[in-house]
């Protein structure tokens, strides 16, 4: 039994902090999240060629450095702190593990070299208008044609769907239902019939766009109609990675709203001598640090691929969604009229907090996912 | 990071499960793990059975051997307390003196204080008490107004205690008590070994609202002591008496908390019986309470780890305490509401008297735990001023 992370992991953190404060600082994060790709290209090449970061937990044969979930979580926690604006969630969580999840040999060497290289820029397209997160959503379909299939229909809330050139998308054999007959396909970002409009989002620094499929051809990735456990299982590797990613959030929202309970005056004394103050912080603090183990134990999980992994993966977007949300929405109070305005950072994390909160479902989803899967 | 058993974890895991299956028979395993420290339900039959696991040195396991014990790592309590809570074996009633005292005597005692209560802590043949507060000193416990005098090779004590629990059972009291009589706060107090069954102590059982009566007035009227039974040096006690809350804010409570897992399992298999799980928002409820018992857990190993590496403790230590109580008090709630119109009878008792089911025993027991061994607040203002270095109140 040991819950720490080893020296090498610790050294990863410290690389990739000190990479992320250089190249991420506040000003660079909103000037990227007032453009319409909200991404540098040059930081993505740079974060791919000196660090490695997209090719982190591919496997070595098709390009990666295959080390595991637990070292992914380290670099999103990292990433979740300073809010970086990048596709990277959508490319290296959400599109490579559902490729990973259900492609075939072939396909995997096809599809993620590009992605570990930082070439590729892909996601996953399975959710629609219904706004629903589980297989009842997906109402596309999928005709097949000749060798290959055919896709109609939309799908919304498309992470850097505007800016991948690799698109993942989930539809379902005409008449199926539920979690039968879903598959996973793969689409070029600018094959034909395919319509993308970006979207506004209330999160800027986090890009979504809703795609209009008119007869698209897709490849299917592994066999017609394994979608399902394919992106159910992403899915939960999904919630384990933001999961690390809302925590490192928290963490830094809340040294925010400490630091401002040290140096503001009012009443003659720091108001984090104030107990009303300082009892907000220690909350913080026992959520955050909560959050934080069950976000480290979900990337254990996550990278020993055991049993354990659906319910931790509920358990922890439950927890780190509140406590995200919690932190964010507190250091604004702390913060007191400045906490309010565009200039103040803050906004930036109530923001992320509340659209990572939304994203695969809110905590209220998951608890309810959490009761089934522990058989209530 | 790695959660499975190594090779010796496992194999003491199957000691200790292989010991319990052997042992916790009959009565003993009729008891259960009750409703935490401060129960004295079945209290007999719970003596009894701390004997047996004495003998069989369950008692003081993390102990150097040359005082009784195994020198038991913390994974291994940890291990322990895990296979022991599974089991539902009864709850202990040594937790003043084996998860208290001790780790106290073993820092600051004499080797004679050890050689003279360590043995007798491990048979239950002494059990102990906690007299630190007062009617004037309770969270301010700096506060502490008895009195004692060195009368020729005896210490005279006069004052009162309050909130004593078990102060009924115990044969001995390690007691906060101001030795230098120009001294106020934090100076001037020593921590003194008192032996109960004397003239000079009076005990007045307090009444809970829980209808027991485990806590008690404690009342010292020129009570005495040899002039040894002092714990680290006379005027310095105030850092012994920290030392004995850092072992209740830390590990002391371990055994409790891993018994909350089968405790929500009760609840919920209670909520399924009566058909109350399909409602949503008790299944929310559940659901969280589930989440949060296992954040203990994942808490409590990363804590440990923590200790074992670097020898020190990290933030995550001290949110333990007002983590698990503040969890405990949300679960007794749940329990109350999953009985519905039978949370508002009290349990069928023999003689008539006032009695409380098991649920009813989480949700009147949890209300005590966040106030004692450092209130809810308190617990905020250090996490505040310790681990955040926000700045202290004016006082
Ligand atoms: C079931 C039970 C068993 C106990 N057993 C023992 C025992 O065996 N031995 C023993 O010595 N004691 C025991 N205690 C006593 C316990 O340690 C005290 O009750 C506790 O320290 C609080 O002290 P108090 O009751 O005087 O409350 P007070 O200290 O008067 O507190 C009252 C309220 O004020 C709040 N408060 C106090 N100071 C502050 C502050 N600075 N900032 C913010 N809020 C504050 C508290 O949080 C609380 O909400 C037991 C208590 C209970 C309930």
């Amino acid at each position: 039994m040991n819950f720490a992370f080893s020296d090498e992991q610790e050294e990863l953190r410290q690389t990739v902090r000190r990479f992320l404060e250089d190249k991420s600082p506040s000003a660079e994060v909103r000037r990227l999240m007032e453009t319409d790709d909200g991404y540098d290209p040059d930081l993505w090449t740079q974060m791919a060629q000196q660090l490695g970061l997209q090719s982190l937990h591919i496997p070595e044969a098709y390009g990666g450095q295959g080390y595991s979930f637990i070292e992914l979580g380290i670099v999103l926690e990292e990433m979740g702190r300073v809010l970086l604006c990048a596709p990277y969630f959508s490319t290296v969580v959400l599109a490579a593990d559902a490729i990973m999840n259900v492609g075939t040999d072939a396909q995997q060497g096809e599809l993620l070299p590009g992605i570990a290289s930082g070439e590729t820029i892909a996601t996953l397209a399975f959710t629609e208008p219904n706004g629903k997160w589980d297989a009842s959503g997906i109402e596309m379909e999928a005709t097949a044609d000749g060798d290959s299939y055919s896709l109609s229909g939309t799908k919304h809330f498309v992470l850097d769907g505007n800016v991948a050139t690799l698109i993942v998308v989930a539809a379902r054999t005409p008449g199926s239902e539920g979690a039968d007959g879903v598959s996973l396909f793969a689409v070029h970002g600018d094959a034909e019939g395919l319509t993308r409009e970006a979207l506004t989002t209330m999160d800027q620094t986090r890009k979504q766009a809703k795609l209009e499929f008119s007869g698209v051809s897709a490849q299917l990735l592994g066999s017609e109609g394994a979608g399902w456990d394919a992106l159910s299982k992403t899915l939960d590797q999904a919630a384990v990675a933001i999961s690390n990613e809302m925590i490192g959030g928290a963490q830094f929202v809340l040294d925010m709203a400490v630091q401002y309970a040290k140096d503001r005056v009012q009443f003659g004394r720091p108001i984090g001598s104030f107990q009303a103050i300082k009892h907000k912080c220690a909350d913080m603090l026992l959520e955050v640090e909560s959050g934080k183990s069950a976000a480290y134990y979900a990337s254990w999980a996550a990278a020993e691929d055991n049993d354990e992994l659906p319910v931790v993966a509920s358990l922890a977007k439950a927890y780190c969604s509140d406590a995200y949300f919690h932190a964010a929405a507190e250091n604004i109070q702390i913060h007191g009229g400045i906490g309010f305005t565009w200039e103040h950072d803050a906004h930036l994390y109530f923001k992320r907090a509340k659209s990572s909160e939304i994203l695969l479902g809110d905590a209220t989803y998951h608890r309810e996912l959490l009761a089934q899967r522990i058989g209530i | 990071m790695d959660f499975r058993d190594s090779p010796e974890e496992a194999a003491f895991r199957t000691e200790v499960r292989e010991w319990l299956a052997e042992n916790l028979t009959g009565e003993y395993a009729q008891v259960g793990g009750g409703a935490g420290p401060a129960d004295d339900t079945s209290w007999d039959i719970r003596v009894e059975w701390e004997r047996l696991l004495g003998k069989a040195g369950w008692v003081g396991m993390s102990w150097p051997e040359e005082y009784g014990g195994r020198n038991a790592s913390i994974i291994e309590q940890v291990i322990f307390g895990e296979e022991y809570a599974k089991a539902n074996a009864p709850s202990r009633v040594s937790f003043f003196g084996e998860g208290l005292f001790a780790p106290t005597l073993i820092e600051f005692g004499t080797e004679e204080q050890k050689k003279r209560f360590l043995p007798k802590i491990q048979l239950a043949e002494e059990l102990w008490c906690q007299g630190y507060s007062e009617p004037n000193a309770g969270s301010d416990l700096a506060n502490v107004q008895t009195r004692a005098t060195l009368d020729g090779d005896e210490w005279v004590i006069s004052g009162q205690k309050v909130w004593t629990t078990f102060a009924h059972y115990a044969a001995w009291c390690f007691a906060v008590v101001r030795t230098d009589p120009e001294s106020t706060g934090h100076k001037g107090l020593s921590y003194m070994l008192v032996p109960m069954d004397q003239p000079g102590v009076t005990i007045a059982p307090l009444r809970q609202m829980t209808g027991s009566a485990e806590f008690n007035e404690v009342f010292f009227d020129e009570a005495r002591t040899s002039a040894d039974m002092v714990l680290g040096e006379v005027n310095d006690g105030w850092k012994v008496a920290m030392a004995t809350l850092g072992f209740e804010r830390g590990t002391a409570f371990l055994a409790q908390q891993l018994g909350f897992q089968r405790q929500l399992a009760d609840v919920i298999a209670a909520a399924q019986e009566r058909g109350k799980s399909d409602d949503p928002v008790l299944r929310q409820r559940l659901a969280g309470s589930y989440a949060g018992v296992q954040i203990m857990k994942y808490n409590g190993l990363r804590m440990l780890t923590n200790m074992v590496r670097k020898g020190v403790l990290g933030p995550e230590s001290s949110i333990g305490k007002l983590y698990w109580s503040t969890w405990h008090r949300d679960m007794g709630e749940i329990a109350l509401d999953v009985l519905g119109p039978e949370g508002a009878l009290a349990a069928p008792s023999p003689d008539g008297e006032y009695d409380l089911n098991e649920f009813q025993r989480y949700f009147m027991f949890s209300r005590s735990e966040t106030i004692y061994a450092g209130s809810s607040e308190i617990q905020r203002n250090i996490l505040g001023e310790r681990v955040l270095g926000l700045p202290r109140e004016p006082r």
